[in-house]
């Protein structure tokens, strides 16, 4: 046990490392742009990886609750002229709320059930976002986001910004590794295999899928309030249906109930738009093109899919060499 | 109390019925548990054996009737409440978590043991830390109770099938039961490995915990069981010892047919 714990301090620390010296190499702005948004995406998806990887419960809402997030700190901050930090603390609180009312009738339901209600969650919110012009300008979006600052110094160069989202990231994957690796991931992973199981072990279920609930929506939260003082305008088609599939195809192309793959599908499909864009609107064919064939041919992701590959032509290699020495 | 006074009912079942629209599943059962001993229930595909399991467990509400636990009523419990109390079962179709090794299912059993949380996991602190390690201890015993401690590491689905039943035993026993609940825990063994999870069972009556066991496979009930019910269509047909049960001739004639059991 304690080897497998430094294991896991030796996997953040070595990233860790990487991602601090990203920045004194890459100077190109666009480049540190797009690890930023690497960043916004990871926690995103980390969090919505805990309820569909480990804990097996499928939200397509999920867009909503980091809008949530980016327009309380949007309109806190930009319209009232709250400073950030309060207002990100205030924008998670009423996730909180928010996760809680959807959560607690929502997680009731299962399978497809589920899928639909947090989808028309999902777009409830969208539309609100929309229609409730007053409050968050509408569809023409809400400007004069202030820039995040510590102390103050304010974090208006992408350097800056991005050391901020990536510590806040790389802290937010710390926590989900020990809560994976604990008695409540253990339960969590348990929903997922056996429900009946699980209850009859002793788990409240249904509490505790609430609670994951919670948890994702919080990551979601924050990395909004991220988001939002770091392009300082945001506009509704940010947390629409189609970024919430997004946010489902990086979990899955990453692999579900891995905490590594989520970096690697967050990083691969938010790259993958800037690489394909050439195709125009092409791109979401593209994305679910991709998630298909994940599906059908890797059904774990694309980082344990790509190892089972490695094994099985590992064993077919040897079992070759074998024949051939045998005969 | 309770434990000093010889044969003290652990379970009692008084009058319970439940139905699924027209089919009576279970109608007026009643029966005792003693404390210590092992109570067969059988009965044809059908009778409602399961049914009273989940009844007993929470998966089920009764209709009517009642269900006294250690002296307090399970009424409108659920499932993890009834793990609380100190109920555990398995499954007819074995619920393994397939995605977990060997040690780790019966971790999970000793969830109702422990009380980490989401802040006290996530931020590793020390009593978190602390009951982890109980966990694995207590889970590895349990391991060396059931004969899987070499397997402990392995995928829970790489065990052959007679041995992901011991490892269902293993994780109800994690939870530190009073009552055992074991759903045709035979059921696709043969007949060595049968043998072997009578001699299990026995160790487990012995070690303190009583046990009730769903079963179709005769060889075993006969074996281990003290006491037996026999259901039919939902109702109590007979019960008994194991002898009077082999002997009592409407059991005979209305489930066993007409040849005597060996």
């Amino acid at each position: 046990m304690i080897r497998f714990l430094k294991y896991t301090w030796f996997q953040v620390g070595s990233f860790g490392l990487l991602l601090a010296l990203v920045p004194l190499v890459v100077t190109n702005r666009y480049y540190l742009n797009v690890m930023i948004f690497i960043g916004i995406h990871t926690l995103l998806v980390v969090g919505l990886n805990l309820l569909m990887g480990y804990a097996g419960q499928i939200s397509l809402g999920h867009a909503a609750f980091f809008g949530l997030g980016a327009y309380t700190s949007g309109v806190l901050t930009a319209t009232y002229k709250l400073s950030p930090w309060p207002a990100m603390v205030i924008a998670v609180v009423l996730t909180v709320a928010v996760a809680l009312l959807v959560g607690v009738p929502a997680l009731k339901l299962t399978g497809y059930y589920l899928a639909m209600a947090t989808l028309g969650f999902g777009i409830i919110v969208y539309i609100c976002f929309k229609e409730l012009v007053w409050l968050t300008g509408g569809p023409s979006g809400l400007v004069g986001i202030p820039k995040l600052s510590i102390g103050t110094v304010v974090l208006d160069e992408p350097r800056t910004y991005y050391y901020l989202v990536w510590a806040i990231t790389l802290g937010a994957i710390v926590l989900s590794l020990n809560i994976v690796d604990s008695r409540v991931g253990r339960a969590l992973r348990a929903i997922h295999d056996s429900e009946p199981a699980a209850r009859a072990s002793g788990i409240y279920t249904a509490r505790l899928k609430i609670w994951v609930f919670v948890v994702s929506a919080i990551y979601a939260s924050v990395a909004g309030s991220l988001y939002a003082h770091f392009i300082t305008f945001i506009s509704p088609s940010s947390f629409d249906f189609m970024f919430s599939i997004k946010l489902v195809t990086m979990v899955v192309v990453g692999g579900m109930a891995s905490i590594w793959g989520a970096v690697f599908g967050a990083a691969t499909l938010t790259v993958l738009p800037e690489v394909l864009a050439v195709f125009h609107d092409f791109d979401i064919v593209i994305f679910g093109l991709i998630l298909m064939v994940v599906m059908i041919f890797m059904p774990q992701g694309l980082t344990r899919g790509a190892l089972d590959l490695w094994e099985k032509y590992r064993l077919q290699r040897d079992v070759a060499g074998g024949s051939l020495s045998g005969g | 109390m309770m434990v000093e006074e010889m044969n003290a009912p652990l379970l009692k079942a008084d009058n319970l019925s439940k139905s699924f629209g027209g089919i009576h599943a279970v109608r007026q059962v009643s029966f005792e548990v003693p404390t210590g001993q092992i109570k067969g229930i059988i009965g044809p595909n059908g009778a409602g054996k399961t049914t009273l399991f989940n009844l007993i467990t929470g998966f089920y509400a009764a209709d009517a009737g009642a269900i006294y636990f250690n002296g307090r009523t399970l009424d409108g419990l659920v499932p993890h409440q009834v793990a609380e109390r100190g109920v555990a079962r398995t499954f007819q179709n074995v619920e393994l978590f397939d995605r977990m090794t060997v040690l780790e299912n019966v971790m999970v059993g000793r969830h109702p043991k422990s009380r980490a949380g989401f802040i006290s996991a996530a931020f590793r602190l020390s009593h978190a830390r602390r009951e982890e390690n109980n966990i694995i201890n207590k889970a590895t015993e349990i391991l060396n109770f059931i004969g899987l401690s070499e397997r402990a590491a392995s995928p829970s689905t790489s065990l052959p099938f007679g041995l992901q039943r011991v490892l269902e035993i293993g994780r109800a026993l994690a939870t530190d039961p009073l009552l055992l609940l074991l759903d045709e825990p035979a059921s696709g063994l043969n007949a060595g490995e049968t043998r072997e999870l009578g001699r299990l069972i026995c160790r487990i009556r012995d070690s303190g915990i009583t046990v009730v066991l769903v079963e179709h496979d005769m060889s075993l009930t006969m074996e281990v069981c003290d006491q037996i019910l026999v259901m039919d269509y939902g109702r109590t047909l007979a019960e008994g010892s194991p002898r009077d049960i082999q002997q009592d001739p409407e059991v005979i004639a209305a489930y066993l047919g007409d040849e005597p059991l060996a």
